[in-house]
């Protein structure tokens, strides 16, 4: 049996959330800072490269279940009552942050902090759920889900 | 951080007992995923009453005979 057939769908599905997530931030990132000049950072045009990434990590999250779907066989798709738990336990790990995020973005409003960091404190939030519930749900799939 | 689990679980030499069994076909018989009998088989996943009842019924063995209880070690 090779070592490929070991990682179920559902798993590997996670592993491509996963790099998007990354991969989305550190384009955002790169696209910020190369349009940033001589300005100070909250004064950056973040809107749309924070648009522009977030449809795009949705696009590419689109096509590359596509192409996994293609590249392994219907047999392969296959998911079953674990995966629906071990997603469920990255759910609830990453949800965490999410509250903190809307938390400290609340507490940045009442100050009346600039909307840019608002807005980049929420979409840092929002990256750092997706990556923490990935972790999760990767390592429930190699280390298990016992008792907590 | 995740305790393991005390269950323990013969299903490895019931599959071997029952002609040589593989992963494969008792994933298939009993609705689950190739990798769900690994993780079964390997203590790093508890299954649920109903499919631990199931696994029992597909050896033609009571529960107890594929799942075991560890006591503590006191």
């Amino acid at each position: 049996m090779s070592k490929e057939l070991l990682v179920s769908f559902d798993e590997k599905n996670t592993w491509l959330f996963g790099v998007i997530a990354v991969a989305g931030y550190a384009t955002y990132l790169v696209l910020l800072f190369t349009q940033l000049g001589d300005r100070p950072l909250a004064e950056a045009d973040y809107v749309w490269p924070m648009v522009g990434t977030i449809l795009g990590a949705i696009v590419v999250g689109i096509l590359g279940g596509i192409v996994l779907g293609i590249l392994n066989p219907k047999d392969a798709r296959k998911s079953d009552v674990r995966d629906r738990q071990v997603y469920r336990f990255g759910e609830q790990v990453g949800n965490s942050i999410v509250v903190i995020g809307g938390i400290a973005a609340l507490v940045l409003c009442f100050f009346e902090v600039p909307h840019f960091w608002i807005a980049n404190l929420l979409y840092l939030a929002f990256v750092l759920s997706g990556i923490l519930s990935v972790l999760a749900r990767l390592g429930a799939y190699h280390r298990g889900l016992g008792e907590w | 951080m995740v305790k393991p689990t005390r269950v323990t679980n013969r299903i490895r030499a019931l599959r071997f007992a029952a002609g040589e069994m593989t992963q494969a076909d008792l994933a298939d018989r009993i609705g689950v995923t190739r990798q769900t009998v690994i993780a079964i088989e390997q203590g790093r996943y508890s299954p649920s009453l109903e499919m631990a009842f199931q696994i029992a019924r597909v050896f033609g063995v009571g529960l107890d005979e594929v799942f075991e209880y560890q006591e503590d070690e006191k």
